[in-house]
This record gives C-alpha cells, structure tokens and sequence, in this order.
C-alpha cells in the first residue's frame, strides 16, 4: 500500500510531459466517467460501513480485472495517505477537493498517473484519465478501458432510460465530463477571451478556472468541458470538443499574431521584464507566479524568450502551488515562507540553458 | 458530502475564503453556514444556491402540475430518500431512485440537458436486453430503407431477424 509514495517520489506526472498535438496552448486533456453501483446508497448518505463495502468492492476489481490491462494500478484509502501528499495529489488534478474532504470514507485508486478512480466521491466511482495535450479522443478510449474493466466485476446502477446513474441529476446519462486545459494568453490581451468563452455556452461548453468549478481563471488558464452529458454519445461529445478547441486554438494563434505586429518591442518588453521577475524577484505568491509564468511562456511559444524548455512552464504551474512547494522543501511551511521559498525555486528552474 | 462543521447535515452551500492570499474551501450544510455567517459577518446569502435550486424544480413541476399530481412523501425503498429532501440537496439517494422518482425526474432532467433518453455507452453485462433492443431499433430503419428501395426479399430476412431477437427479449 505505498504506491502512492513512489507517483509523489517523482512529482512530475505524465499530462506534465507536454508533448503532443497543439501542445503549446492545449496544456491537457481529460475524461472523467462518474458510476455508480446498482442498489447501495452513494456516497452522501451512506454511512462508513457501507463506504468501506463499496472501497472492498471496487479494490477487489482492481486487483483481479483493471490490474490486467493497467499493471501498475493501485488502490489506496485516503486516510493511509498524510495530509500533505493528499494535497499534492489535488493539486496535480488526480484528485478532486470533494475526495480530500471525504477522507475516513473515500480511496483513489492511481496508476503511472494517467488513470485516477476516485472511490465515494460524489458518485461511488469517478474513473479519470489525464493525458498532456489535445489527446481526448485517447483519454476517452482509456477511460472507457478502465470503465469495461471494472463492469466486469461491479454492478453498475444503469437506468434504461436515464444511462448511467449518478448522485447528481447533472451528471446522469454519459456520466461523462471530458475537458481541456487551455493557455490563451492571447486572447486575454487582446480582450478577446470574453467573446470567445461566453460563446461556448452555444456548443453546450462551459469554461471554469485552474481547479475545476468556483474557481478563478488564474495564469491565463482555462478548462473548458461539456455542460450536458444526456442525449448524446459518448463519441460525439468528444468531437464536439475537439472541434470547438480546435477553434479556440486558432484564434488564441490569430490573437498572438496580433500582438507581435500591434505592440512588436512592447510585446517583447513586458515578456522579458516578466522573465526578469521570475529570475530575481525574492518574495512571490502563487497568483502572480502563475501571472508571470503565463507570460514567460508566451515568450517562449512565440520564440521571443529562447533556451527554456516549454514543459519547465508547466510543471512549475504545478510545483509552486503549496502543498508540491512544501513537499519540494521537504517540511511545512507557513505563507510567507513558501513566498520565499517559491521565489528561490523558480529563480532555479528558470534559467535559460545553453545561452 | 457531509457538513464539515456538523458531519451530520448534508452539506449545501460552498464557501471560498481568501485570507492574506490564503484560499480555503468550506462544505457547509445551511445551519451552519447560517451560524458562521452570525458569527463571522460574512456578506453572503447561503440561501442563494438554495433558491437557485428550488426555482429549478418548480418550474420543472409547475410546468407539468406535478406537485399536485404526485405527493412529495413519496420514499425510495433502497435507501429511503424522500422526494423532499432530494429537492432540498439535489441529489438522488441510490440507482433505484431513479425508478422511484422516475415521473418527478424526468422534466427535471429535460431542464437540465435537453433530453432525457440516454443514448450513450451500455454497460455489457445487466445491458444484454438494451443491446438486443437497440439492435432491433437499428434492423427496423434498416428494413424501412429496403422497403422503400423495393428490396423485399431482403427486408423479409432482416423482419425474421427482428422477430428472433424480439423472442429473446423478456
């Protein structure tokens, strides 16, 4: 049971790599599946006996069925993992907010970190794959994967009707909430980002911040995922998604265009004084950090800044967050020192190399 | 989820604090969001998410007169949700519920996402009847398309086809 100490060992998580179609503005993709298991109360009213039946369930078809095609998947009860690594497990996305607030109750079962099942959630199953850039149509096929895997094993709560059951009416049909991860900061300089995320809703998208739903879009970050998940397919819920990123792709591309013929040395002005900051400030918080790397990046995408390798920016997204941070330092910190301590780790990473 | 103040109550309302730059996240069921905000003055309505909800449902009900056609104690055997307190929480209780509140949720459902027909995945096994039956929706089009290309011997093979999966079924 200390698989999850080797995933935290290397903190870097596979979706971090970075390579792959549109990689440089399509940071990742992901498909969740939420399920349910026929004629058990789901999570909110279940007591922990009956959590506890559902987590020896789902283990048990782990360990004889998922195990065949995933060999490195393991389940774990939240309350074996310490506090500290649960919170970097939430910060790298494996885990949800609601999972660490379910702790006596809940477990997540994690491979190579590309497949997190979240067990008592909301629903008694969440089955996620997390992949680097536009690859949804892969994260769907290895989800479904896992999804076939456990079916074999459970008794899925399936209503004729209704499709897959879930604790939430919102959820019921696909159970399937597939989104993206975007870096648009050029449609947020050109103030474009108002117009093309509000026109989403039309395609049945919605868009959300950094951690999921209530959160702010901060560094130029944005998920955008299907709002309704009955009446169509699986299949064509990706499409829709991969079309309509697509086009958001482009139009960030036009936006940074637009920027490089509008503003020229301005442009390259604000990116490398944002470059400087990083590389000499001593006291940084994560939004500005997130804010700066934004920019960072944007230099290096568009060929401005050179000799930073692109994936350093995404994986610093998620190592300055507080929970990587302290795990990094190797002890718990209060506030102000991880402002410092952040400050000294990204004046590290963020050299430019062979210059 | 429960309350993380009371661990008793469902919880109900969502809290973002941000505090010197620190976030935190609170899961609050109403009374206590309700004491926190006495206690704490917090500017916010924790009765907003709730009416949000319930505005959802009587639209969907009155649309339908379904708070007159249907009494609200009805309760899940399985797990013993009431219909009213599935409007307080907005969540279902188990799998069965679906079939016990299936004429309530319904129009809740249409609200929601436009449809109420799933036509997605089906889980293999416990699906065996809806594949059979989604076979046959796909052998009728298929025989009408025949019939009206005036291929009828071929039709006649696909309707013996029907007939036979028609046998399989419950």
């Amino acid at each position: 049971m200390v698989a999850y100490k080797d995933i935290i060992k290397r903190i870097r998580s596979r979706w971090m790599e970075g390579s792959g179609a549109q990689a440089d503005i399509v940071i990742s993709s992901r498909v969740r599946l939420a399920r349910n298991l026929q004629g058990i109360p789901f999570p909110h009213l279940a007591d922990k006996q009956t959590a506890q039946e559902v987590i020896n369930k789902v283990k048990e078809a782990i360990d004889t069925s998922v195990k065949k095609e995933f060999p490195t998947i393991q389940l774990t009860a939240l309350s074996e993992i310490d506090r500290l690594q649960k919170q970097i497990l939430f910060e790298k996305h494996l885990i949800s907010s609601q999972l660490l607030e379910q702790d006596e109750k809940a477990a997540v079962a994690l491979d190579e970190e590309e497949i997190s099942v979240m067990v008592n959630e909301e629903d008694h199953l969440r089955i996620q794959c997390l992949l680097p850039a536009l690859q949804l149509h892969e994260a769907w096929r290895k989800a479904d994967m896992v999804d076939n895997s456990l079916e074999r094993k459970l008794d899925y709560g399936f209503n004729e009707q209704f499709g897959y059951v879930t604790a939430c009416p919102t959820n019921v049909g696909t159970g399937m909430r597939a989104s993206v991860m975007l870096h648009l900061p050029g449609l947020v300089m050109t103030k474009r980002a108002g117009n093309v995320l509000s026109a989403l809703s039309k395609f049945g998208l919605v868009v959300r911040g950094l951690y999921g739903e209530g959160t702010e879009a901060l560094g130029n970050l944005f998920q955008v995922s299907n709002q309704i998940t009955m009446g169509r397919n699986e299949e064509e819920i990706i499409n829709n998604l991969s079309n309509v990123t697509q086009k958001i792709v482009d139009q960030e591309r036009e936006a940074r265009q637009v920027l490089k013929k509008e503003l020229g040395t301005q442009l390259e002005d604000k990116l490398w004084r944002a470059y400087g900051t990083l590389r000499y400030a001593r006291i940084m918080d994560t939004q500005q950090a997130l804010s700066l790397l934004s920019q960072v990046r944007l230099g290096v995408d568009m060929k401005i800044i050179k000799g930073i390798d692109p994936r350093i920016m995404t994986e610093l997204m998620i190592m300055i967050q507080p929970g990587c941070l302290q795990y990094i330092m190797g002890q718990e910190m209060n506030p102000n020192m991880r402002d410092v301590y952040r400050a000294h780790l990204l004046r590290e990473r963020i050299k430019i190399e062979n210059a | 989820m429960y309350c993380q103040q009371c661990n008793q109550r469902p919880a109900t309302v969502y809290i973002t604090k941000i505090i010197n730059g620190e976030k935190s996240e609170m899961h609050l069921c109403q009374e206590c969001a309700t004491k926190m905000q006495e206690t704490s003055g917090f500017g916010w309505d924790p009765h907003f998410s709730m009416n949000l909800l319930s505005s959802f449902f009587e639209e969907a009900e009155s649309a339908l007169n379904l708070a007159r056609n249907f009494p609200k104690t009805d309760r899940c055997e399985t797990c013993g949700l009431t219909y009213s307190s599935f409007r307080q929480s907005g969540k279902l209780g188990c799998s069965d519920c679906y079939n016990t509140f299936m004429a309530q949720l319904s129009p809740v459902i249409r609200q929601i996402h436009g449809s109420e027909k799933h036509t997605g995945k089906i889980p293999e096994r416990g699906g065996e009847q809806l594949h059979i039956k989604k076979k046959i929706e796909q052998l009728k089009d298929k025989m009408q398309e025949m019939v009206q290309r005036e291929e009828f011997e071929k039709a006649a093979e696909v309707r013996d086809e029907i007939r036979r999966l028609e046998g399989k079924l419950k």
